[in-house]
């Protein structure tokens, strides 16, 4: 329950991909190539919004007699209100406090009971619940689902104790580990006056503020069905899906007309920002730069798509240039790599890293992941042969997805509640497969140097390798 | 590249930072946690192709892939002593080029047809792992055989998977769980093989030679120590020749050191330093074995106690009720030559000591008392009910496969073993609480600033 996707908004398509989802049409191959011709992703999904305003998306998968059910709220650590960071992910783990008619505890034990498993989890631009069960606990996930979508208690006695496991839960993931520490100075620096800077989890200082006021005017504002998709992929048609959620979520007014999803744009900077990061806790020194990029949704058409390929030829796996130059050729790291988080709302980043070998300085590690990047866009443009194999690697990742009826759901999920449509999943292999080789050659274009965030986390001066 | 997307609580904490056959223990006990009815789809046939080689399948064709999972019984407790991390070497360089391929051929022959191919050691097994499209099986096997049969051990992949090791090891010496894991299994194995790290140590990772690698190869890649599981859009028929193509020019017999059986010893009390702000704790006493017969019913008292659902009592008690930590569990783990009791979480470093006595009084307590007819009820439900949920997916079924295999368990265990939850009785539920929980004494890792 109630985990934080820090990673949520590089939840691109294709990182969802990575995880493993259910494509309904025939896959082709070309024996004479070796390529893979672009599936359509839950070809057989079906779609339809109910009266309330309650998106519904159905993916059906018949392989085994359960479902996934998901419901994904269009609001996330990006919207909150100022002073009040990590009120999102807060009413997350709220969320399993109790209703008017079934108290604290009930919903999770009615889950268990039914052999179901259940789990939450906030990202800066949404906030999903989702249970699995058999598929005939469907109907009875989908009642209490529906009932504390809004009847939701809370009382002083459990949000207290609930903000100290947040406050755990922040130590655990952040301050605990001095990687994730760096990337959240990262994003602060990177994401000027935009609120992906402000760490999903929140500030410390303003979570220990938040309490039971804060939570429920932020679900009154937000949790309503016309701000919300309903996700049921498994064993299912979507004739039943429309009856059960007529009967359930179909019975939840709306309760608010939710704010138009503007944000302070993140300012662009001219200006080289670092961020260094000495810590005792480091024993392995690493560098890392971002920049600003555009996101699936703010994007030009197929310029996403070209960020997403760039990310494989600048670092998907030992083929990519990355890795290739600077871990086998020219051996100034152990590993390196790159990747876009495309499935935001509003401008995003695109991150390349590196983990140097002994005695190869961070600065050193830098300039030369630069200096790839740099004639990516300039004299060593993508080759046709690398951008057809790093189309490949993410055709790849779309047909392996459709292994689980659970990552199917969330890649809908995730592009829905971002302000994509389902056909910009049932595409997207087709539009990863029309990107131009020049597309990809412009896309590292947007990634130069004086505009980049570098991150260095180091060892404490003198405990420097030598 | 995979994401740890879903991040329950418990999972997220278990997995992080142990590292071989204790993942696989967990992953065969989270399987075990699982309907009343398993599935359909899960009819498992038993495929033995003409060279002798033995499979078990499941054959689904609703999406065109194929999962392959295999195992060599041995794992990293077949390294040599002096050089802890031999096998997680070897699982590194497989796929850095075989037969005529070098690496970058090799990957790129991958990569062109889509085939999917990963290795990893565990403690007691060494797993690889087959995806591809199933109408690319031809290519997929003759990239697995070659990568079993004929991989080159070229100097340079050795030399830059030797790097990448050595860096993900000196990361783990400021992790918090890593630290924890290894001082646990140091103090509790003493000299068995299962007190060294997996991973090895940097010392022995750049020690290791070429030699040391091709041996493991040649002694633990057999026939004999073989288990296979296939799953999806594949007949037995066809499996047959790919199986012998891939695994038929193997060796019979694998030349595998005697392991005796651990020892392992438990009550110490070990700490280390590190100034973060929590304070990583993990706690173990004496499990049982999975041929133990009251390992089922460890396997629910666990349930109960700290495994996998929000309504455990370490769940309630750390905390819902207290708020002292985000990620609490308990797992009993299984090893070939140990049975293992495990726990953990982290808190606050100023309420670790009081954390630790909430852990060690909900042990006492499901040891003297063991669970009620209600908490038993309730964990018979859900684990039964769960376990079509294992069932969803190629890849998961293909693992479970090999983990029934390579536990020696039978080929109808997917329809027997929700009627085995059911045949459990209370006092099996208690006298294995005693079992394990009620005679050794825990040994207590702490990971965590000095003051604490």
């Amino acid at each position: 329950m109630k985990a934080i996707q820090q990673a949520a908004r590089r939840l691109t398509v294709a990182s969802v991909f990575g995880m493993s989802l259910a494509v309904g049409a025939a896959l082709a191959a070309d024996d004479e190539t070796g390529t893979t011709e672009a599936p359509v992703i839950g070809a057989n999904a079906a779609s339809f919004t109910l009266d309330n305003g309650l998106e519904v998306v159905v993916i059906p998968d018949h392989r085994a007699p359960v479902v996934t059910h998901m419901v994904w709220y269009k609001v996330g650590s990006a919207d909150e209100p100022v002073g009040k960071s990590g009120i999102a992910h807060f009413l997350e783990h709220l969320m399993f406090k109790g209703t008017i008619t079934h108290p604290e505890g009930e919903f999770s034990r009615i889950v268990s009971e039914n052999g179901g498993e259940e789990n939450a989890f906030t990202s800066s631009d949404y906030t999903a619940y989702y249970q699995r069960v058999a598929r005939e606990h469907l109907a009875t996930m989908m009642s209490y689902e529906a009932d504390r979508m809004a009847h939701l208690v809370l009382t002083d006695a459990n949000v207290v104790p609930e903000r100290q496991v947040v406050l755990e839960e922040r130590s655990m993931r952040l301050d605990n580990e001095p990687s994730a520490i760096l990337a959240t100075a990262m994003d602060a620096t990177l994401f000027l006056q935009h609120p992906y800077g402000v760490p999903i989890i929140g500030w410390k200082d303003e979570i220990e503020t938040l309490d039971r006021t804060d939570a429920i005017a932020f679900y009154d504002r937000f949790y309503t069905p016309n701000n919300a998709v309903l996700v049921v992929a498994g064993d299912i048609e979507a004739d039943e899906v429309r009856k059960l959620a007529e009967e359930t979520y179909g019975k939840v007014a709306r309760r608010a007309e939710p704010p138009a999803r503007v944000r302070a744009r993140a300012g662009v900077l001219d200006t080289p920002r670092q961020v260094d990061l000495a810590d005792p806790r480091v024993s392995q020194e690493s560098v890392r730069a971002s920049w600003l990029v555009p996101s699936y949704l703010t994007a030009e058409p197929g310029a996403a798509e070209a960020l997403d390929v760039l990310a494989e030829v600048l670092g998907g796996g030992i083929s990519s240039r990355l890795y290739r130059e600077l871990v086998i050729e020219q051996r100034l790291a152990v590993s390196a790599g790159a990747y876009y988080r495309g499935s935001a709302l509003d401008a995003t980043s695109f991150m390349a890293y590196g983990v140097p070998r002994e005695g190869v300085s961070l600065e050193t590690l830098r300039q030369a992941i630069f200096e790839i990047i740099a004639a990516t866009a300039g004299d060593k443009p993508p080759t046709a042969d690398e951008v057809a194999r790093a189309k490949n690697r993410l055709l790849a990742d779309t047909i392996y997805a459709q292994d689980s009826q659970t990552t199917m759901a969330r890649i809908f999920g995730a592009t829905l509640a971002t302000g994509g449509t389902i056909a910009d999943v049932q595409q997207w292999p087709s539009r990863i497969e029309a990107v131009p080789a020049e597309a990809v050659a412009a896309a590292a274009a947007l990634l130069p140097a004086p505009r980049a965030v570098t991150g260095y986390l180091r060892k404490p001066a003198g405990e420097q390798p030598s | 590249m995979t994401e740890h997307q879903s991040s329950d609580r418990t999972a997220a904490g278990l997995v992080r930072g142990l590292s071989g056959r204790l993942a696989r223990a967990v992953a065969v006990v989270s399987f075990l946690a699982a309907s009343a009815l398993p599935v359909a789809a899960a009819e498992v046939q038993r495929v033995v192709s003409d060279g002798g080689i033995v499979a078990w399948l499941v054959e689904d064709d609703a999406v065109p892939l194929v999962a392959v999972d295999f195992a060599f019984d041995g794992g990293a407790a077949q390294d040599p002593k002096e050089r802890p991390g031999v096998a997680n070497m070897l699982s590194t360089l497989l796929d850095e080029g075989a037969g005529e391929l070098d690496s970058a051929a090799f990957q790129q022959k991958l990569e062109e047809e889509a085939v999917r191919l990963s290795f990893s050691a565990g403690r007691d097994a060494f797993n690889g792992s087959l995806r591809l499209i199933s109408d690319r099986k031809e290519v997929a096997f003759e990239l697995l055989s070659l990568a079993l049969n004929q991989p080159r051990f070229d100097a340079d992949p050795i030399e830059r998977m030797r790097a990448q090791l050595i860096s993900g090891i000196n990361r783990d010496a400021t992790d918090p769980e890593a630290i924890a894991s290894r001082l646990w299994s140091t103090s509790v194995f003493g000299d068995h093989p299962y007190a060294r790290p997996v991973d090895g140590t940097a010392e022995t990772v750049a020690a290791i030679t070429r030699d040391d690698i091709a041996d493991y190869h040649r002694r633990t890649f057999a026939r004999s120590n073989l288990v296979v599981g296939v799953v999806g859009a594949i007949s037995a028929e066809e499996l047959k020749p790919l199986l012998d193509k891939a695994f038929g020019p193997l060796p019979a017999e694998a030349e595998l050191v005697d392991v005796p059986e651990a020892t392992p010893t438990f009550g110490a009390t070990e700490t280390a330093a590190l100034p973060n702000p929590q304070t990583t704790i993990r706690v173990g006493t004496v499990g049982l074995k999975r041929h133990d017969p009251d390992y089922m019913a460890a396997y629910v008292m666990n349930h109960i106690l700290g495994g996998g659902s929000f309504s455990s009592r370490l769940y309630r008690e750390v905390r819902e009720t207290r708020g002292l930590a985000y990620s609490v569990w308990s797992a009993v783990v299984p090893y070939s030559y140990a049975g293992v009791f495990l726990g953990g979480t982290a808190t606050r470093a100023d309420r670790a000591s009081e954390t630790l006595e909430i852990l060690t009084a909900e042990f006492k307590r499901m040891a003297d008392g063991g669970p009620t007819d209600k908490e038993f009820a309730d964990a018979k439900r859900f684990l039964t009910g769960s376990y079509a949920l294992r069932f969803d997916g190629s890849g998961k079924i293909a693992a479970q496969l090999v983990s029934l295999q390579l536990d020696d368990m039978p080929i109808d265990y997917f329809n027997t073993r929700n009627a085995q939850i059911e045949a459990l009785t209370l006092d099996d539920v208690k006298r294995a609480a005693k079992r394990v929980l009620g005679e050794a004494p825990l040994t207590v890792v702490t990971v965590g600033p000095s003051s604490s």
